[in-house]
């Protein structure tokens, strides 16, 4: 691929994502409108978080992606494979390693440093959307601050199911003015996103950028008497024995036993290779023990 | 013991390569040319170029070969590649007017001047598998003719001179480019236009078919429908003048519509237009009379709530590369907020039953 | 005392049809001003103009601020007004469906409002609008059903509701009893009247219908082609019409 230019993109095209970024940053929340290429794989697919990190990306850098937290999911493979091949910079599965982050739907377990940056890979950036299909609408109802719509729906959700019923995806307010949508990660990711590092927020099929500068407030929209949860599977890792990790549940046989795993497989495999262990992992070490005795 | 599965690297390797092998088929049969398709399959390389809004029917047919025929994967190849192109300005607005016309139809008019004239037309073709085509014989010889070189010029221009049809605006503002500026709604008549003449086929048609069937009808007669080559002109400032670069293969289509008038103005016939890469009749067409539902504003007319003629609907669906993209993006894995959902499910039943048993305990 | 709105030489013209011409009146705080007259008298038009629902072509509207300033809501910005029409303002609209959101349960269409303005406890949130669908005379069973399955005058009173949480000062009421059933209407007339007086609400209502000025407005205004053709306090001029065209209207009104 050496007729293209570094990490693919031409470098008008490059300056006008990172204007578009700077923007975002100087405007915490706020979907700033940019004109999205396209990319050699398809809308919906991450194009998106793509450019953005094609406009982000140094020669010096080195980059990790993750789909579903995993370095290994196919889609990911593609993706980091497309920067090997047209950026030429350095890979890694490690978090603490990587300097830029393109993720879809999950943050990392281990905190981010200010000489980070994470990359949102976003279907769909209008935290009002469903409520109203009219894009002339919600971009009037964002400047205007009209948010009484939102708050409507959380009522909904507890008059009728006795507690706000999204799980991911959930809304949140921006340094006390943007409403936001965070992406598809879990609700229990929401409270990392006050973190030290930049966050970017990429749309490539609706042509919007978004931004995080670091510290910035982050508040998830809730009741007084209904507050936000943070929630997981009441399980521990199978694995590594994290109590504190998002888990991914496995179904292991065809009566339906289940497992629970870390979704991070880097959070996972660091802390197995310090020594933790989970109830798998113990029970399979204790039946290996009985053998060799 | 539970291992991770790994092996994603090694499964998409492994998947191209068996996708290679298909793209190839039979290894008994000739294998396709690139040619071939240019040159048999043109309607197919025609519809490639205008969605992929890049006309060049080599790269276009070698698209097609790629996606082994799949005419939106073909296209997604060109946009793709039409993305890393160098600009090096912008041309002329061609002159439709001067067009080498093979095929120039009219509905409105038995004859005007230069003629009706067929063209390779499949329309009055019996719609009659002929295997002969697949013996795959030798094509008879055609007779021949003369070049046609007859002025033809708009039949809307004859409605013009009494004043019957409307006058489109003409502007000296070059008009934004869609694929450079994120889509801003409300769009003006020059980006509604570019988005639908790269519209996925399929869309457009049935959107104009919906028009036609009473979801806001606005009478489309063809007023003229023509096919032919145009001269691409682009001005040089370091020559001082404009020079022709080559030429194109355009269809475009003008459509006469149900006329508009009010206590100050006569009525007056309103119009549509579509112009398409290659010969793309049937797009042509559609773009012509969804053009003219999505004028409705202008022209005073009521909004009847059809779908044609609400642009958010009709700009945000009709770009078959964005909708394919996201519809087989649900695809990839999304166990993680299918976790939470799971967590929250389980959870709200839990609840939900908790609050049901009190009551048969009451009872027993 | 000094008036909650001055509406002065407000006009808006279709083309060269008029839709209503040179209005003027103040209305002072507690006073109910009716406009009426027949269909295309510009009543409709001269409303949504001073509701901010429409731009006149000259005048102004000017509107006494909660600290005691009048601003003219004319040229006031579009946030600003959309704020004055969430908490100071309320509009309730001929047919309830557009005043309503019709897939929003009872609760959270009275709730919105509070929502908008930054309330955050769903409990406090909830009995506030039972309180209101109380006032309205909504059962409290029926605040978590929508809109859809409720008659036409339960739907016009949680419209009522939705628009009265908030406390506003001035409300427009465009045809508030149109499409009702008599029985219906009368029940309709006797609620407003009371939130009306125990509220302390300034209102202006556009009607056709001469029994629900009588019955709510103090003051009255006669329209006929755009242009106002007698003014007055209602009963005087009902009783005691001085214009041609208001002795016609009165004089049509079936007896029964």
């Amino acid at each position: 691929m050496s007729d293209y230019n570094f990490a693919y993109l031409d470098e008008q095209t490059k300056r006008m994502i990172r204007r578009a970024i700077l923007k975002g940053l100087a405007i915490p929340g706020y979907q700033v409108p940019f004109a999205s290429r396209e990319m050699p794989m398809p809308y919906g697919w991450g194009t998106g978080g793509v450019q953005v990190s094609a406009a982000t990306l140094t020669p010096d850098d080195t980059l990790k992606v993750i789909d579903q937290g995993a370095d290994d999911t196919t889609n990911a493979v593609s993706i980091r494979k497309f920067f090997k091949k047209t950026a030429g910079v350095a890979t890694t599965e490690e978090t603490a390693q990587a300097s830029v982050i393109q993720t879809r739907h999950r943050i990392p377990e281990e905190d981010l440093r200010e000489d980070q940056i994470l990359v949102y890979q976003v279907p769909i950036p209008e935290p009002l959307r469903f409520l109203e299909p009219s894009e002339i609408e919600t971009r009037k109802m964002h400047s205007l601050e009209e948010y009484g719509l939102m708050h409507v729906k959380l009522y909904e959700d507890i008059a009728k199911h006795g507690a706000i019923a999204t799980s991911y995806a959930y809304p949140v307010k921006v340094e006390g003015r943007y409403v936001m949508d965070p992406s598809p990660i879990p609700k229990f990711d929401n409270p990392k996103m006050e973190m030290a590092a930049i966050q970017l927020f990429g749309a490539g099929r609706e042509q919007r950028i978004y931004a995080l500068p670091p510290y910035c407030e982050v508040v998830s929209l809730d009741f007084e008497d209904y507050p936000f949860e943070a929630s997981k599977a009441d399980h521990a890792c199978d694995m590594c024995g994290a109590t504190n990790s998002y888990l991914d549940e496995v179904i292991m046989d065809d009566a339906g036993n289940r497992m629970f795993v870390c979704s991070d497989t880097d959070y996972c495999a660091s802390r197995r290779k310090a020594g933790h262990m989970g109830a798998q992992a113990a029970a399979a070490s204790a039946a290996l023990k009985e053998t060799a005795a | 013991m539970y291992v991770a599965v790994k092996g994603g690297e090694r499964a998409i390797d492994n998947a191209h390569a068996w996708l290679a092998e298909e793209r190839r088929g039979d290894l008994n049969v000739a294998e396709l040319s690139v040619a071939q398709i240019r040159e048999q399959l043109s309607l197919a390389v025609n519809r490639v170029m205008a969605e992929g809004s890049l006309y060049d029917p080599d790269l276009a047919a070698l698209a097609i070969k790629q996606a082994r025929g799949d005419m939106i994967e073909a296209i997604f190849l060109i946009r793709a590649y039409r993305t890393t192109l160098p600009r090096f300005g912008a041309s002329e607005p061609v002159e439709t007017a001067d067009m080498a016309c093979d095929r120039r139809i009219s509905a409105t008019f038995k004859d005007a001047p230069g003629g009706q004239v067929l063209g390779p037309t499949f329309d009055y073709t019996h719609r009659l598998l002929d295997f002969a085509l697949a013996a795959e014989g030798e094509t008879p010889e055609v007779a021949r003719g003369d070049a046609r070189t007859e002025a033809t010029p708009h039949i809307t221009e004859f409605l013009n001179q009494e004043g019957l049809i409307q006058t489109e605006v003409t502007s000296e503002e070059t008009p934004g480019d869609l694929t450079r500026e994120p889509l801003e709604l409300p769009a003006n008549r020059p980006l509604r236009l570019q988005a639908l003449t790269r519209g996925d086929e399929g869309f457009v048609l049935s959107m104009a078919y919906s028009t036609q069937r009473g979801y806001a009808r606005n009478h489309a007669f063809v007023g003229e429908l023509r096919i032919g080559k145009v001269a691409v002109e682009m001005d040089i400032p370091e020559l001082g003048f404009a020079f022709e670069i080559g030429e194109i293969e355009l269809t475009e289509c003008e459509t006469v519509n149900q006329f508009q008038g009010s206590k100050t103005e006569p009525p007056q016939f309103t119009r549509g237009y579509g112009l398409v890469f290659g010969q793309s009749e049937r797009k042509a067409i559609s773009m012509a009379l969804v053009d003219r539902a999505l004028r409705w504003e202008e022209l005073g007319e009521d909004n009847l709530g059809a779908p044609a003629q609400d642009e958010e609907f009709v700009l945000y669906h009709s770009d078959n590369i964005q909708a394919t993209g996201f519809l087989e993006h649900i695809k990839l894995p999304h166990y993680v907020d299918f976790q939470s959902e799971l967590e929250l499910i389980r959870k709200l039943r839990r609840e939900a039953m908790e609050n049901t048993t009190p009551v048969q305990e009451a009872a027993e | 005392m000094t008036p909650l709105l001055k509406v002065e030489n407000i006009s808006k013209f279709y083309g060269r049809r008029i839709g209503c011409k040179d209005v003027n009146f103040d209305l002072y705080p507690g006073e109910v001003m009716g406009i009426v007259g027949e269909s295309g008298s510009g009543k409709s038009t001269l409303l949504n103009c001073l509701a901010g629902n429409l731009d006149p072509d000259t005048g102004e509207v000017l509107f006494e601020m909660r600290d005691g300033t009048m601003r003219d809501t004319v040229t006031m910005s579009e946030p600003e007004r959309r704020m004055l029409s969430r908490t100071d303002w309320a509009f309730v609209h001929q047919h309830a469906r557009d005043g309503l959101r019709m897939n929003v349960s009872a609760g959270g269409n009275v709730g919105e409002r509070l929502m908008a303005v930054g309330a955050r406890h769903y409990g406090n949130i909830r009995d506030e609008a039972i309180d209101w669908l109380g006032r309205v005379e909504i059962n409290e069973t029926r605040v978590d059903d929508r809109p859809t399955q409720f008659s036409g005058g339960m739907q016009q009173r949680l419209q009522i509701a939705r628009n009265l949480v908030t406390g506003p000062r001035l409300v427009f009421m465009d045809e508030p009893t149109g499409g009702l059933d008599v029985s219906v209407q009368a029940r309709l007339l006797d609620l407003l009247r009371g939130l009306v007086r125990e509220m302390g609400l300034s209102a202006i209502i556009v009607t056709h219908d001469l029994a629900v000025v009588r019955l709510l407005a103090n003051r009255l205004m006669v329209m006929k082609d755009g242009h106002v053709v007698e003014t007055g306090l209602t009963d005087q001029v009902l009783d005691d019409p001085q214009h041609a065209y208001t002795q016609l209207l009165v004089s049509s009104v079936l007896q029964v």
